[in-house]
């Protein structure tokens, strides 16, 4: 009996330690993405289509359908947005050809459009935040959570360079990286760039919010419509059920 | 009624008997009058079906039966299709809870002993039911050529790979191609759009009308046709229409706002429903590091990855389905409902439950010396469910347990005996305790208490 109750414990703790498995670390960091929140969305935009898209497509999305979600005007979208000569009902394609892609960067860069659904949410602004200095690495740069990318650290600019920190995985008891339980970051900036630590933060919160926008459009009102159709159903089964009661008065 | 329209009823039925057909399949058709909350699920699972069934209608006209095309042609339905979100959402929830569903009708089956005398055939047909729901899911799935609807039919097609000799040429012959392919799509969608819907659909009426030939069963497990009156209307029944089709009125609207809770607020359902993966377009050449099925067929995944020889595990998974379809001659007992049935067969069913629900929670999880173990000890509990049932549900003597306790723990250990290797020795005997404890229970212990004493089934049903 006693093996059988460790047993069940010992599973019960392993169970509690699943995730996302969808290749790479687990992540790193935490994210509070709000789709809700049109000004971030906005600003994720920009973010994306100035340092995203010029590699990776977002193909199952159009600008119009963006420029409505956000409240972004026509105008706007066109001439802030959009820098290549397509026309706002377009898919966001890039001109890199997946064998331009596999030449210069040995394999095309995914497509973005529901990437934040496959990888979550976490997992990309840990991505974001992770890439290191490193001599080995082909470009100089790596990253924790994807080890050997071949994307360049193209917000170097923004956040500026980091080194890994010698310190970081030594405090006692845990070092998994769950949140919360390490006391010393991942990494140390060794280069400012044009934002502070916490505008980074920021910045890469609205990317990623973006991202998450990106991947399912319907959410922003999905919910909305889910709030109305619940109220619905409870009218309905009030009556439904009052319906029955009166029809079964009479069964014993 | 106005007299128009009762000529008209009048012109169509000399002509086609509406009226029979209506008074003999809801009107006049008594079911019992103490159906209760498990009763609800046979409908709803009609109900899922139509759904299922109208919400395919739809998602035909946007999706591309393509490999260059599927995947993308799914996120145009998710973006660009007027509605296409909900219609697909609808679709991917409805699938689950379809399969949600369904367990609680055959564990209703279980509870009640519906499927004893005279409804053998009426399980059965269920059975089938439930084997072509496997396969319409599981083709499904493959459709939206994700990572996981890839690989997931790889992993599955490659196990008729295990079949000796000609394994190979039936894998083959599935796929149509020698790796999942454009053509191994293609004719997923012809037998997920068309073939297999058709065989459904013509073995929910077989269901039905069996059903409705030898009547319901009830949670009393008494047959309400036994005492009847003057007219031979069942003292206890009461017509399906209008007591049930207002009852499950109730049913369908519930279900709905639970599965609206679902469509709407969480439609990935933490990943259980779609996975994250399968947001990844199919890729041939780059396996994913973790395969699993969805929710639904893990209990059966963890049977087949519980026997490290792949036919074997093959064998097992198939097993495990077949000796569902023997239930009505396995459990002898004649005391249908489990409100009158020995106590042992109340443990007996919880710890079929628990074995079943946590065999469905390890096919979700990557493979680790503990949980391969247990794997296979819950796989052995699966099994032995019917085993042990098979022994209790007659009258037996003390000897005839034993003797049985004895052959099983022999089995158990013999097999451990054989598979056992330095690393695993610790884990493979203390886990060991496990089928052997549960049969002890069920055998020996049975055999020296009144664990298998039934108790007296009323005449009447008591509500």
């Amino acid at each position: 009996m006693k093996t059988i109750i460790k047993l069940i414990c010992v599973t019960a703790l392993l169970y509690s330690s699943s995730g996302f498995a969808a290749g790479g670390s687990s992540p790193l960091f935490h994210v509070n993405v709000d789709v809700d929140n049109r000004q971030s969305l906005q600003r994720g935009a920009k973010l994306f289509v100035n340092y995203c898209l010029s590699c990776h497509a977002a193909s199952y999305s159009r600008y119009k359908r963006v420029a409505t979600d956000l409240g972004i005007s026509d105008k706007n979208m066109r001439e802030n947005m959009i820098f290549t000569n397509q026309k706002l009902g377009d898919p966001m394609i890039v001109a890199m050809t997946e064998k331009d892609g596999k030449t210069w960067f040995g394999g095309a860069p995914p497509d973005l459009s529901v990437r934040a659904r496959a990888r979550g949410a976490d997992w990309i602004y840990s991505f974001m935040k992770s890439f290191y200095l490193n001599e080995k690495a082909t470009r100089g740069v790596d990253n924790k959570m994807l080890p050997g990318t071949s994307m360049p650290h193209v917000m170097w600019e923004l956040q500026g360079w980091q080194d890994l920190n010698p310190d970081y995985g030594h405090d006692k008891g845990s070092n998994k990286g769950n949140h919360g339980e390490e006391s010393k970051p991942p990494f140390i900036l060794v280069e400012s760039g044009q934002l502070s630590e916490e505008e980074y933060d920021k910045a890469m919160t609205d990317l990623v919010n973006f991202m998450v926008y990106l991947s399912e459009p319907a959410q922003l009102k999905r919910k909305t419509i889910g709030v109305g159709v619940l109220f619905f159903l409870a009218a309905l089964g009030i009556l439904a059920y009052f319906m029955k009661r009166d029809y079964w008065k009479d069964v014993h | 009624m106005s007299n128009k329209i009762m000529d008209v009823i009048q012109w169509v039925d000399s002509r086609l008997p509406v009226i029979e057909f209506w008074e003999a399949h809801l009107s006049k058709y008594y079911a019992p009058k103490n159906f209760n909350f498990w009763y609800f699920f046979g409908s709803l699972a009609l109900f899922v079906l139509v759904i299922q069934i109208v919400t395919g209608i739809f998602l035909t006209m946007h999706y591309k039966p393509d490999a260059a095309l599927a995947f993308a042609s799914v996120e145009y339905i998710m973006r660009d299709v007027n509605w296409g979100w909900l219609i697909r959402y609808i679709h991917s929830t409805g699938a689950s809870a379809f399969f949600v569903v369904v367990y609680l009708h055959m564990l209703r089956g279980l509870m009640y002993g519906s499927f004893k005398y005279p409804r053998e055939l009426i399980w059965i047909f269920g059975m089938l039911i439930y084997l072509c729901l496997m396969a319409e899911a599981f083709m499904g799935y493959l459709l939206p050529w994700g990572q996981m609807s890839y690989w997931g039919a790889q992993v599955i097609v490659n196990l008729f790979g295990t079949i000796p000799w000609v394994g190979d040429d039936i894998a083959l012959w599935v796929r149509g191609d020698f790796v999942v392919s454009d053509a191994t799509l293609n004719r997923f969608f012809a037998l997920h759009v068309i073939a297999v819907p058709i065989i459904l659909l013509g073995l929910v009426v077989a269901h039905i009308a069996a059903l409705h030939t030898v009547g319901s069963n009830n949670p009393d497990g008494v047959e309400i046709k036994k005492n009847k009156d003057a007219n031979g209307i069942p003292l206890d029944g009461i017509p399906f229409h209008p007591y049930y089709t207002v009852k499950d009125v109730v049913g369908v609207v519930v279900f709905l706002f639970i599965f609206s809770l679902v469509v709407f607020f969480m439609p990935e359902m933490g990943g259980y429903f779609l996975e994250h993966a399968n947001f990844e377009p199919a890729n041939p050449l780059a396996t994913p590091e973790h395969i699993a099925p969805v929710w639904y067929f893990t209990p059966f995944y963890t049977v087949l990855r519980a026997i490290p020889n792949p036919f074997g595990g093959f064998l097992a998974m198939g097993a495990a389905i077949v000796v569902l379809f023997f239930l009505p001659w396995i459990d002898r007992n004649p005391v249908k409902s489990i409100r009158y049935r020995c106590a042992l067969y109340k443990v007996n069913l919880a710890v079929f439950i628990v074995a079943f629900i946590w065999l469905g929670y390890l096919g979700m999880q990557a493979v680790t010396p503990l949980y391969s173990q247990l794997a296979l000890r819950l796989s052995e509990i699966y099994f032995l469910f019917f085993a042990v049932l098979w022994i209790y549900s007659s009258q037996r003597s003390v000897k005839f347990y034993i003797g049985w306790f004895l052959v099983f723990t022999a089995i158990i250990t013999g097999y451990d005996l054989f598979r056992v290797n330095e690393e695993i020795a610790d884990l493979t005997w203390k886990t060991w305790i496990i089928p052997v404890a549960y049969i002890f229970v069920t055998l020996v212990v049975a055999a020296f208490t009144n664990l298998d004493k039934d108790k007296s089934v009323p005449e009447r049903v008591t509500a």
